[in-house]
């Protein structure tokens, strides 16, 4: 029995040691060092070198291990006070989010708060914790986020809640990748490829935020990785990272939504609240529908806005608009919502509107901005996607 | 950073322990070749040194002690390669003497291939587990070692991210002691069973098999080959307090600091060089010194692990003390040093 048990421990161990990512590799070096196995922690950072030799922060730890044979240490990164510290700091900040990342794992029977539904059409979503320097990859498991994989990134020197051009800060809001563009197209500085993210959105630009040029990235070919906040707002992955990501990322497709630290919620309350919202947001069709204007608009918000109108317009050309039908059928399809971080109750609602009239019939993906006033769904922001 | 002398006023030290390398029936002529070959490289006259050592090597190529001198005579030549190739012979032809792995290091390390001169300076030590000048000079490659690795995450000039480095060359070479023949055996003293101190062994606890937890520790506390005669362990471990108090006295501080393991236990956990600092400092700065040892009491903990309570009396011109005080020592190497110093009961 005790045989067993210990050549199960050994299996485990040595799996721990052969894991693929490099951060596992980290990881099993930590391990060791824990288990005060200083010989085999060295033996497992040479080789993680071996296999990744632009992997700075196995260099500090490969350091520390050496020193700590010559002389007791008194930091992690015991570098000499000459050297720049902050390049120090970076790499303990990266060594901390990353082990973090390992010994932390979301709950199992946990999801994001942000995705309430998914279109189906919609393979996979992204969710980033900055605070933690994570980015979770989510499977569309029939609209319900399951986690597949997650990476370690890195973000805006300046953190978190872009506003200006040139804050060197990402932005935090519900976001989408809209082109690719492959590795023979930029410089070294981007790696293995970039998928631009559509900052400044609709909900940016009511804020006033300006800035343009976020980007999911690579690295350049000299690192393997760069520490936790060092891009001017892109979120940066190492290139393999970035390579595996970028498989399962469509375009104008992929949600990606970036957070300060991620909410997490039990599927049943997520369930509860995705059931509300979808009972507003068919209301609202019905009532469209319907040509009962002032029900209609009575899901509109006193602060809501377009493109170019406000409440009061947007509602006297509605009305307009409905008294001259005779009759309205509106289909709602890929249907996706995702709630924005930061904001109180607010959803981003996206979906392909079938509307047919009596003089006008059009097709068109629509976006919406729910928010709820007083325990009640409205809409603050509608306009084409 | 590293103190030259250390280490050789300790191999010195230890010459009353080990006795030098000589090869059993060497011809006369062939040992004054060698005996004036040490003087001239010692006078600097390296070529001379090096024509006395060829000749000694010609009646006997295989002869250490005079290749070992070549090696060196290499060295302060500055023929590297030579050096490297006479010393790495040296390891191959004896593979348990210490002192050429360290040399090669050395060079090795003045050549900035340090993890080379780590693995010559971990073999060193595997050869010699007490070696203070290996592991003085490994010491040494590591912290070069790990600037270098720092360089690397930092993305520094790795040039200048240290002094150059200052190992230790070993000027002697010197055999390990345990071959030597213990001389008298008090086979009547019989070692103190650590268990006639603390209580029995809890045998009720254990009921299954207490006899197969306990013959391993009773194996290795008898000596291991049966025709070794048995030194009483307990006299040397008197016998080294002893010295330990009279290099105190004598404020031999060098002689002092060599009790003191490498992993040494210092009373405040500062680093063994503070601690050394401050010894040095405090022993050397009295006018007179006078340690006295009083009925000691051994407990041998394992083959190589021993505790000595007695009670210390301390005179000096500034401080006069009487307490009692506890030894923790370690034996390596055929020597007893001291792990942890503890004051009191």
């Amino acid at each position: 029995m005790r045989r067993v048990a210990a050549a199960l421990a050994g299996l485990a161990l040595s799996c721990a040691v052969c894991a693929a990512t490099p951060e596992d590799k980290l990881s099993a070096v930590f391990e060791a060092v824990e288990a005060n196995q200083l010989d085999v922690a060295l033996k497992r950072v040479d080789a993680l070198i071996a296999a990744y030799p632009n992997f700075r922060l196995a260099y500090l730890v490969r350091g520390d291990l050496l020193l700590a044979r010559a002389r007791p240490l008194e930091t992690f990164g015991n570098v000499v006070k000459t050297v720049p510290q902050e390049r120090v700091e970076g790499l303990r900040e990266e060594a901390l989010a990353r082990l973090r990342a390992q010994r932390e794992r979301p709950g199992e029977d946990l999801v994001p708060r942000y995705v309430l539904q998914l279109n189906p059409e919609q393979k996979h979503a992204l969710v980033v914790d900055s605070r933690r320097s994570r980015l979770y990859l989510y499977a569309n498991d029939g609209g319900k986020p399951r986690l597949v994989a997650d990476y370690y990134v890195t973000l805006g020197k300046n953190g978190t809640e872009k506003t200006r051009e040139g804050d060197q800060k990402t932005p935090i809001g519900v976001y989408h990748v809209t082109a690719n563009l492959p590795r023979k197209k930029l410089t070294d500085f981007y790696g293995a490829g970039a998928f631009p993210i559509n900052y400044p959105n609709e909900w940016d630009r009511r804020q006033g935020r300006d800035g343009h040029g976020i980007w999911l990235h690579g690295v350049p070919s000299n690192v393997y990785s760069r520490p936790p906040r060092a891009s001017d707002g892109c979120i940066v992955l190492s290139n393999p990272d970035l390579l595996a990501l970028g498989r399962q990322l469509e375009i104008g497709l992929t949600p990606v939504i970036i957070a300060d630290e991620v909410e997490w919620s039990d599927a049943k309350t997520l369930e509860a609240e995705r059931a509300s919202l979808a009972a507003a947001l068919e209301q609202w069709r019905a009532d469209w529908q319907s040509r009962d204007t002032e029900r209609y608009l009575a899901h509109y918000s006193q602060r809501f806005s377009s493109a170019d109108q406000d409440y009061a317009s947007w509602s006297a050309h509605k009305r307009k608009v409905n008294s001259a039908k005779s009759w309205i059928k509106l289909g709602l399809g890929r249907v996706s919502m995702l709630r924005y971080p930061r904001e109180r109750d607010v959803v981003v609602v996206t979906f392909v509107q079938d509307y047919r009239s009596n003089g006008l019939s059009n097709v068109m993906k629509k976006r919406q901005y729910w928010a709820k006033e007083a325990g009640a769904w409205k809409i603050i922001y509608e306009g084409p996607a | 950073m590293l103190n030259l002398n250390a280490p050789r006023e300790w191999l010195r030290g230890s010459a009353i322990l080990a006795f030098t390398f000589m090869v059993g029936g060497a011809a006369l002529a062939r040992a004054d070749d060698l005996q004036e070959a040490q003087q001239l490289f010692k006078a600097g006259q390296t070529q001379q040194a090096l024509e006395r050592v060829n000749r000694a090597l010609a009646a006997n190529p295989r002869e250490p002690q005079a290749r070992f001198l070549k090696g060196l005579i290499f060295t302060e030549q500055g023929k590297q390669q030579d050096a490297i190739d006479v010393f790495a012979k040296l390891t191959q032809d004896y593979p348990n003497l210490p002192e050429p792995y360290n040399n090669l290091a050395v060079i090795y390390a003045g050549q900035g291939q340090y993890e080379k001169a780590r693995a010559a300076l971990e073999q060193s030590i595997r050869t010699h587990p007490s070696y203070a000048t290996a592991y003085e000079n490994l010491g040494d490659v590591y912290a070069k070692l790990a600037s270098q690795a720092y360089g690397k995450a930092l993305q520094l000039d790795s040039s200048n991210t240290g002094a150059q480095n200052k190992l230790s060359l070993v000027r002697e070479l010197v055999r390990e002691p345990t071959q030597k023949p213990v001389a008298a055996a008090p086979a009547a003293k019989e070692p103190p069973a650590p268990a006639a101190k603390e209580p029995p062994a809890p045998v009720a606890k254990e009921p299954p098999a207490p006899a197969a937890k306990e013959p391993p520790q009773v194996a290795a506390l008898a000596p291991k080959a049966p025709e070794k005669p048995a030194a009483d362990p307990t006299s040397d471990v008197l016998q080294m307090v002893n010295g330990w108090a009279q290099a105190w006295a004598k404020q031999d501080v060098d002689a002092y600091l060599a009790y003191y393991a490498k992993d040494f236990k210092t009373p405040g956990g500062e680093g063994r060089d503070a601690w050394e600092k401050t010894r040095r400092e405090r022993i050397s700065g009295a006018k007179s010194i006078q340690v006295g040892v009083e009925s000691p009491k051994v407990t041998m903990r394992s083959p190589d692990q021993a505790s000595v309570t007695f009670r210390q009396t301390y005179r000096s011109d500034k401080l006069k003390s009487q307490n009692r005080k506890t030894l923790d020592l370690v034996k390596a190497d055929g020597r007893w040093l001291i792990q942890e110093e503890k004051a009191g009961k």
